[in-house]
């Protein structure tokens, strides 16, 4: 008896199937129990909910708009990130090093940063406006960006452009400059090598790049919600009003059955075409052919393209920076001449409750639990990250069934999580008033596609036979793990705890469901100042922001040198 | 017809290619061999127009190509790594360069089915090339470059990837089709064997230039230096000081040798290297000149001869030996070398 119970411990099924108890609960009671729950609120008789009696038109507005946007966007991003990949695969410049690190920057800028830094740079209180109006003594911001559909496409450009510049330029720089050669040696000129080799070798990356951008932009909500505001509504945003706002938990319910019925057929989209990447004949051994620009006209397209990206990465940004240390307007309850200039009052305002009010908590407190939840989202991530990595390193024939499973959550967006947290979880164990730790969970759900995603291969670099090696020198299996797989997982264990921190830090969708009054997080508190009235509501807001940016642009240079060229998470 | 006349190309600011000079003559076979960063594959990509040389210049039939861009040169290369586009068959593959020339529908499919024959894969003209071996990748890869009838033919380490019976294999198969084909080709290579196999003539590449050119077996018999003969290993390498012209003395660890120079003998008081090829030792016990003893160390049975290694002094702890007998280890050997066959090498080129 004992004998075949140890010998059922060693079988690699036995094994996997115990690497996966724990990842597997986790995610059927905190992903796929919200998920039923929704639909069951849809079908089930008890909420009085009349399928029938739906006007559509509801449906539809927010659904129809929600596409047209993304169409939209992804078409706007494709034409300024196309160029820009062949810029960045085949020119070398003064400055493509900077270039390269910004264009990592919006990859993991939260979107009330970037909300923010837009509205510092083009909002009514923003430098543009700001400056005409000093300019021309104005008694009116003269540029409505705020509120309109081109702030929309804007941000949406700013934040997806790098996504295909990455994507396509790392495949085109990576592609065997062999092949390119052959084709001139065979007679094709310069634009038929372009056009017979290599854009269908690109084909790929580029639909793969453009499915995920869609896919970013069907499921944008912080960036719609702050500068589009309620007149335009995506899905995202109609669930989160419908919920919080209007209290419908079945019409928001309904959105996010649909809104998750579209991210899933966006997702298999993108696997079915990023699949197609994979067919390299020969590792590409002549591949660094990026050059300066030579003729005029090239040198003419190079500058223009570097001077765009640049304004589009740098300006608002910058503009946040600056704008949270400057003093433009009288606060409120100030008279007379005020003092303008150079300022640290807005962050030092960060430690002081000015209201006194019992719900709100002085702005440093969000920070302190942003900080808090990103740890306990970093330790749930890591666990369960590493648990999965190992389960479909045992390559049994439950991986099959168990791996699309997990990466489904990657399908659902954060407003649905939130919408079915609120609905499952909004009474005893787990109240969200009185247990916040539905937060890091929350976070842990988003974040996991992502560590998983980075543990996977590095640990699938390991070769089998260095433990083995380590094993006839005499390791035990703890110590096998302690020596080999460690050391060479620490670089992608360092990746993943920055990945959950930045990824908790900005998260915002989900929050914006789970946050109480009394435990802001920093998106939600940013949220909450930049929405209120008075300047010193909106230098905290940016105050907060670029503290947020400082911390997301570390966490994403520390990843970029941590990570080996050639490897992207996407 | 291709003349490649004072090739200049630096990478990384170290001299690369430092004024090559060739020519490659009608249906002729040049094997251009070179150890691994000797710059051969560069100086291909120089004379396919993918590269522009910092100085000097490629002609063809007397008419510099500074100016012809890559795709209008007609130069066929076949690549290291084959190359072969993922994303089109065999056939496609094959018919690429023809459909660049704007050649008619039916013209391409006949001849894409005729270097299909040539290269004995009739059947595979819809297999993806992702799913070929490493010998069929290379045989398209000839058909391909071959394909378009290029005036010269250019094969960049063609066998480097297959393993070694299919590299003796294909290599008959290359010179076959070479030699039927009559289309002149530049074949690079760092296999000794290989380049003897292909060539009819050789250029050796060392330190950016051509050290030495000729029919394979010139390079046997009259290596131009030290460093030609260590490359070939053509046997023991022994440094001396000139001590006396006509007959040439060398003074040597091994004492005072006489030998033999192809080209004028340096002079007196200068260093040389001496050539000692290991199968020309002779076991005469009369014999007055150019003895030398030693320890046998090592014995190792070749079929027909034994290979000894001999111990003679400090200077010279390993000296080998092809002798038709064997001997005893640890025993005291006696061999002779006659003075025509210890040839005097120049030391001048080694680098």
């Amino acid at each position: 008896m004992n004998r075949t119970l140890r010998r059922w411990s060693k079988h690699p099924t036995w094994r996997a199937l115990l690497l996966w108890v724990l990842p597997v609960a986790f995610l059927a009671y905190f992903f796929y129990q919200p998920l039923l729950a929704l639909f069951n609120l849809v079908i089930s008789p008890t909420w009085g909910f009349d399928l029938g009696s739906l006007n559509l038109d509801r449906i539809w507005r927010p659904l129809s708009f929600t596409i047209g946007q993304a169409a939209l966007s992804t078409l706007l991003t494709l034409i300024l990130g196309l160029p820009g990949a062949w810029l960045f695969a085949r020119f070398t410049f003064p400055g493509k090093k900077a270039l390269k690190i910004l264009t990592t920057l919006p990859f993991i800028l939260p979107t009330v940063v970037v909300a923010a830094g837009f509205n510092a740079l083009l909002g009514p209180r923003g430098w543009v406006n700001l400056g005409l109006m000093a300019l021309f003594n104005l008694s009116a911001p003269p540029i409505q960006f705020l509120n309109t559909f081109g702030a929309i496409l804007v941000a949406h450009v700013f934040y997806n452009t790098t996504i295909i510049i990455r994507v396509v330029s790392n495949a085109w720089a990576q592609q065997n400059i062999r092949l390119r050669h052959a084709a001139q040696v065979l007679g094709a000129s310069p634009w038929r090598t372009f056009r017979e080799v290599t854009l269908p070798l690109l084909k790929p990356s580029i639909l793969a790049g453009t499915f995920l951008v869609f896919l970013f932009n069907f499921t944008s909500f912080g960036v719609v919600l702050m500068l589009g505001g309620p007149q335009f509504a995506t899905l995202e945003v109609e669930i989160y009003i419908q919920a919080l706002h209007r209290l419908n938990l079945p019409l928001a319910s309904i959105l996010a059955i649909l809104q998750l019925l579209c991210t899933l057929l966006i997702t298999l989209g993108h696997n079915r075409v990023s699949g197609l990447g994979d067919v390299v004949t020969s590792p590409p051994a002549h591949t660094l052919d990026a050059r300066k620009p030579r003729t005029g006209w090239e040198r003419l397209v190079v500058i223009l393209l570097i001077i765009t990206l640049f304004t589009l990465l740098v300006a608002p940004l910058a503009s946040l920076a600056l704008r949270s240390f400057v003093k433009l307007e009288p606060t409120r309850g100030e008279r007379g001449e005020i003092q303008r200039g150079l300022t640290l009052q807005f962050y030092r305002e960060l430690g002081v409750n000015r209201r006194g009010d019992l719900f709100f908590v002085p702005p440093i407190a969000a920070a302190r639990n942003s900080f808090i939840f990103a740890l306990i989202t970093i330790g749930i991530t890591l666990s369960l990250g590493l648990l999965v990595a190992y389960a479909l390193g045992q390559h049994t024939a439950i991986n099959k069934f168990l791996d699309p499973l997990l990466m489904l959550p990657l399908g659902a967006s954060a407003i649905t999580l939130g919408l079915g947290f609120i609905i499952v979880f909004n009474r005893p164990p787990f109240s969200t008033l009185r247990f916040p730790i539905l937060i890091p969970i929350a976070h842990s759900l988003v974040a996991l596609p992502f560590i998983v995603r980075t543990l996977v291969p590095a640990l699938q670099d390991i070769s089998r036979s260095l433990r083995n090696a380590a094993r006839v020198l005499g390791a035990s299996p703890f110590k096998v793990w302690r020596e080999v797989d460690l050391p060479l997982l620490t670089p992608a264990l360092l990746v993943s705890t920055i990945f959950a921190l930045t990824i908790s830090l900005g998260e915002f969708g989900a929050s914006s469901f789970l946050v109480r009054p009394e435990y802001p997080t920093m998106p939600v508190a940013i949220f909450r100042y930049i929405s209120q009235p008075g300047a010193l509501n909106y230098g905290q807001a940016l105050a907060m922001s670029t503290i947020l940016m400082l911390a997301s642009a570390l966490g994403i240079f520390i990843i970029e040198r941590l990570q080996s060229p050639g490897k992207d998470i996407f | 017809m291709l003349s490649v006349d004072r090739i200049y190309k630096s990478y990384e600011g170290q001299p690369l290619l430092n004024g090559v000079s060739f020519e490659v003559r009608e249906s002729e076979t040049v094997c251009l061999l070179g150890s691994s960063g000797s710059g051969k594959s560069t100086l291909l990509r120089i004379i396919a127009g993918l590269e522009e040389p910092e100085s000097g210049q490629v002609a063809w039939k007397g008419k510099p190509l500074g100016n012809t861009p890559a795709h209008q040169r007609r130069f066929g290369l076949m690549f290291q790594d084959y190359a072969l586009f993922p994303h089109r068959n065999v056939a496609e593959n094959i018919a690429f360069g023809l459909r660049m020339q704007n050649l008619p529908k039916d013209e391409i499919n006949t001849r894409v089915n005729g270097a299909l024959q040539t290269i004995t894969m009739t059947g595979f003209a819809q297999r993806k090339v992702t799913e070929l071996s490493g010998g069929e990748q290379q045989r398209v890869a000839l058909a391909r470059a071959l394909a378009p009838n290029p005036r010269l033919l250019m094969l960049d380490e063609p066998l480097g990837a297959l393993d070694r019976t299919l590299r003796e294999q294909l290599s008959q198969e290359l010179r076959r089709i070479l030699h039927e084909s009559k289309v002149p080709a530049i074949y690079v290579t760092h296999d000794q064997e290989e380049a003897f196999a292909i060539a009819d003539r050789l250029l050796l590449l060392h330190a950016g230039v051509i050290l030495q050119s000729g029919r394979p077996h010139e390079f046997y018999h009259h290596p131009k230096n030290v460093w030609v003969a260590r490359f070939f290993g053509l046997g023991n390498l022994v440094e001396g000081t000139v001590s006396a012209h006509s007959p040439l003395q060398v003074e040597t660890p091994l004492g005072l040798i006489q030998a033999s120079c192809n080209q004028d003998p340096p002079a007196i008081g200068e260093k040389t290297t001496l050539l000692f090829r290991p199968n020309q030792a002779v076991q005469d016990p009369n014999a007055t000149e150019n003895k030398i003893t030693g320890k046998v160390l090592d014995q190792v049975f070749q079929g027909e001869n034994y290979r000894l290694t001999l111990a003679i002094n400090d200077h010279i702890p390993e000296f080998n030996l092809t002798l038709p007998k064997p001997a005893e280890i640890g025993a005291h050997l006696q061999v002779s070398y006659p003075p025509a066959q210890v040839l005097c090498l120049d030391n001048g080129a080694e680098v």
